[in-house]
C-alpha cells in the first residue's frame, strides 16, 4: 500500500513539473542581463521587461489582445447566454444539432475555422478588421459560455420563472431580474474562458488581422522570426501572468457560485 | 345573482393529441367571490391542470376561462394579474424578503416610498414583521411559504391560486398553517382557490370543494355536505375513512332502500344513486356512525350485524377497532369502527359482537 502511494504522489509530481516546466523555463529568462536564449543567465535585470513597455512593437499588440479579448469576451458571453438559456428553456425538436453546432468551434481545428472565415469575412469586407477579429474570438469562446451557463442553469429551479410571471414580469424581466442574477457566476466564468481563448489565439489571427490589429501571441510568432530579442520571454511572462489573473478569478467565481447556491 | 368571479365553460385540456386522453375532461366551474374553493382530489384526476390553466401556465385545448366576464384563456400569465403559491415556494433566493414581496409592485412601477408602506403591510399580514432584510434561505418552511403568500397578495389580485402550498411542511405546522390560511381568507375577504390531495386539509379550509376524479368534478359542495351526503361512491370512498359493504339492492321502501349484503345481512340505507332492485349497489358507512356492543349471536337484536372483534387500537382521543363481519368460521369483509375513549363496554378481542347504526346514515350507491 506505502509504495504504492508514494509512487502516485511522485507520478503526480511529475505531471505538474512536466505542465510548468516551460513557464519555469521561461521566467529566469526573461529576468536576464545578457542578450541571448541561453543558461546561465549572466546577470539579472529588467531590461527586457523596459523594453517591452517602451516599444512601439509590443505595447500596441498587447493593447490590442486586452481590446479584442474583452469584445470577444462580451459578444460570446451574451449570445453564449442566451443560447443556453434557450436550450435548456425549450424542448424543440432540433434540440441537439442546435447545442452540437454550438459546440462546434471547440472540436473543429482552428486552422479550418481560419480559412472559413478568411473566404467569408473577404467579402463582407471584415477581413483585416477588428470587427472581423472580434466576432471570430468570440465564435471560438461561445461554447465555453454555453457550456458554463448550462451547468449554473442545472442549480437554477425554474419554477421560480413561473413565480416571476405570476407576479406580473413579462419573460425578459424575469429573466433580467430572477434568472440573470442566480447565474452570473456562470456567465462571468464563460466570458473570462472565452477572453483567455482570445488571448492565446493565434491561427485565426495570422489569418485575419490585419497589421492594426496584431495581437500579442501573433506579434511574439513574428518577433521569433524577425529579431530573437529577449523581450519575447517578457512578453511571455506578461501572458503568463494574464492567465494566471484569469485562473484566479474564475476560482474566485467557482467559490462564489458554490456558496450562493446553498 | 351577481356574476362570479371566475368561470370555467366547456373547459377541455388534453397533453399531447387528444385521442391519448384528457387530463380535465369537461369543466364548467363558477368560483364565487370571497370564497375560499378548494380543488381536491388523487393525483393525476385534472385539479392541477385547472389551477395552472386559471394561472396561464396550461392553454386548454377548448372552452373558455373567465375572470371577471373577460376570456383570459390565451392571455399570458403575467397579464391576468393572478396571485399564485407554489409547493415549492418558489422564492428569489437573490433578493431580500423585502424584495420579494415587493417584487410583484416593482414590476408594476409601484414608486419606492408607496412600495415600502405596502410591502410592511404584507408582512404584517403573514406575521413576519421585521425579517424584511432576511435572505429566504435563513427562513424555515413556514415563514418561507407564509412570504410567498404575502408575495402573492401584496399587489391585491382579484384571486390567489394554492398549489398544495402546505405539501412539504410537517403536519404540526401544516395544520397551523390551515388555520392561518383560513383565518387571513377571512379577515380580508380573499377569494381563493386551493389545490390539495389532502381530504382533511380540504374539510378545514373550504368554503366548497369540489371532488376531482379522472378529469370530472365528482361533487361540488360545502365541506359538511361533501362529507355527509356524498353525491357518490368515489366521494364517500376519498373524503373520510368509510366502510364499504357490497350487496343488492331488493326493494325501495319510503326514502329508504333493503339491500342484502354479500356477506349474508339485509339492512337499510338511504339510496343516492343506487339503481332498481335486482341490481348491484355497495352500502357505505362512516367508523363513527357504528354502535358496538359486546352480544353473543342468539342476543342479537332486530337489524343488528354479528361481528367478531379483530383488534382494537388506542388513538387517544378514540379508539379504532377492526372487526371481521360474521360470527361463524367464515369471515366475510371487515369494518373498522371508531369509537370515543370510554364509551361503553368492548368486547374481548376474538369475542362476539353485534354492529347496529341508523338506516339514514348509511348511504346506497351504484356501482
Amino acid at each position: 500500500m506505502r509504495p504504492a502511494r508514494i509512487l502516485l504522489w511522485a507520478f503526480g509530481l511529475l505531471a505538474l513539473l512536466f505542465l510548468v516546466a516551460p513557464v519555469l523555463a521561461v521566467l529566469p529568462l526573461s529576468f536576464s542581463a545578457g542578450a541571448f536564449l541561453s543558461y546561465p543567465l549572466p546577470g539579472l535585470s529588467l531590461r527586457w521587461y523596459a523594453d517591452f513597455w517602451t516599444s512601439n512593437f509590443w505595447l500596441p499588440a498587447l493593447w490590442n489582445s486586452l481590446r479584442i479579448g474583452a469584445g470577444a469576451a462580451l459578444l460570446a458571453g451574451t449570445f453564449g447566454t442566451l443560447a443556453a438559456f434557450g436550450l435548456w428553456r425549450a424542448r424543440f425538436p432540433g434540440r441537439t444539432l442546435v447545442l452540437a453546432v454550438a459546440m462546434a468551434p471547440m472540436v473543429v481545428p482552428a486552422i479550418v475555422v481560419a480559412v472559413a472565415l478568411l473566404l467569408a469575412f473577404g467579402p463582407l469586407g471584415l477581413s483585416n478588421s477588428f470587427t472581423g477579429l472580434v466576432l471570430a474570438h468570440a465564435t471560438l469562446g461561445m461554447p465555453f459560455v454555453v457550456v458554463t451557463v448550462l451547468a449554473a442553469l442545472e442549480q437554477f429551479d425554474p419554477v421560480q420563472l413561473r413565480a416571476a410571471a405570476a407576479c406580473g414580469a413579462s419573460p425578459v424581466r424575469a429573466f433580467r431580474r430572477v434568472c440573470l442574477p442566480q447565474i452570473l457566476p456562470g456567465v462571468a466564468a464563460g466570458a473570462l474562458f472565452a477572453f483567455a481563448t482570445s488571448l492565446d489565439e493565434v491561427t485565426i489571427t495570422l489569418f485575419l488581422a490585419g497589421p492594426a490589429q496584431r495581437t500579442l501571441p501573433r506579434q511574439m510568432f513574428s518577433g521569433l522570426n524577425d529579431q530573437l530579442s529577449l523581450t519575447i520571454m517578457a512578453a511571455a511572462m506578461v501572458m503568463v501572468l494574464l492567465s494566471v489573473l484569469l485562473l484566479l478569478a474564475v476560482t474566485l467565481l467557482r467559490r462564489r457560485g458554490n456558496t450562493s447556491s446553498r | 345573482m351577481a356574476e362570479p368571479l371566475v368561470r370555467f365553460e366547456g373547459v377541455r385540456k388534453a397533453y399531447g393529441p387528444a385521442a391519448s386522453g384528457y387530463a380535465v375532461r369537461q369543466l364548467d366551474l363558477a368560483v364565487e367571490r370571497g370564497e375560499l374553493l378548494t380543488l381536491l382530489g388523487p393525483s393525476g384526476s385534472g385539479k392541477t391542470t385547472t389551477l395552472m390553466m386559471l394561472a396561464g401556465f396550461e392553454l386548454p385545448s377548448e372552452g373558455r376561462i373567465l375572470l371577471e366576464g373577460r376570456d383570459i384563456a390565451r392571455l399570458p400569465p403575467h397579464k391576468r394579474g393572478i396571485g399564485v403559491v407554489f409547493q415549492s415556494y418558489a422564492l428569489f433566493p437573490h433578493m431580500s424578503v423585502a424584495e420579494n414581496v415587493g417584487f410583484p409592485l416593482e414590476v408594476r412601477g409601484v414608486p419606492k416610498a408607496e412600495r415600502a408602506g405596502r410591502v410592511a403591510k404584507a408582512l404584517a399580514m403573514v406575521r413576519l414583521e421585521g425579517f424584511d432584510e432576511r435572505r429566504p434561505a435563513q427562513l424555515s418552511g413556514g415563514q418561507q411559504q407564509r412570504i410567498a403568500l404575502a408575495r402573492a397578495m401584496v399587489f391585491e389580485p382579484p384571486i390567489v391560486l394554492l398549489d398544495e402550498p402546505l405539501g412539504a411542511l410537517d403536519k404540526a405546522l401544516r395544520e397551523e398553517m390551515q388555520y392561518e390560511i383560513r383565518a387571513l381568507h377571512q379577515r380580508l375577504g380573499l377569494t381563493m382557490m386551493y389545490v390539495t390531495h389532502d381530504q382533511a386539509e380540504a374539510l378545514t379550509l373550504s368554503d366548497r370543494i369540489a371532488v376531482f376524479e379522472g378529469g370530472l368534478i365528482r361533487q361540488l359542495a360545502p365541506p359538511r355536505e361533501i362529507y355527509e351526503r356524498p353525491a357518490n361512491a368515489f366521494v364517500a370512498g376519498f373524503v373520510g375513512e368509510n366502510n364499504r359493504l357490497p350487496g343488492k339492492v331488493l326493494a325501495a321502501e319510503d326514502d329508504l332502500v333493503r339491500v342484502a349484503l354479500d356477506c349474508g345481512p339485509e339492512v337499510s340505507a338511504r339510496p343516492v344513486d343506487c339503481g332498481p332492485p335486482g341490481s348491484r349497489c355497495c352500502v357505505t358507512i362512516r367508523p363513527e356512525r357504528i354502535a358496538v356492543a359486546p352480544v353473543a349471536p342468539e342476543d342479537l337484536g332486530e337489524g343488528a350485524l354479528a361481528a367478531r372483534l379483530q383488534e382494537a387500537i388506542f388513538q387517544g382521543d378514540h379508539v379504532r377497532l377492526r372487526l371481521s363481519l360474521g360470527q361463524g368460521e367464515e369471515a366475510r369483509g371487515e369494518v373498522l369502527v371508531k369509537r370515543p375513549v370510554g364509551g361503553g363496554q368492548l368486547p374481548g378481542i376474538g369475542g362476539p359482537a353485534a354492529l347496529a347504526w341508523e338506516a339514514a346514515h348509511a348511504l346506497a350507491f351504484a356501482v
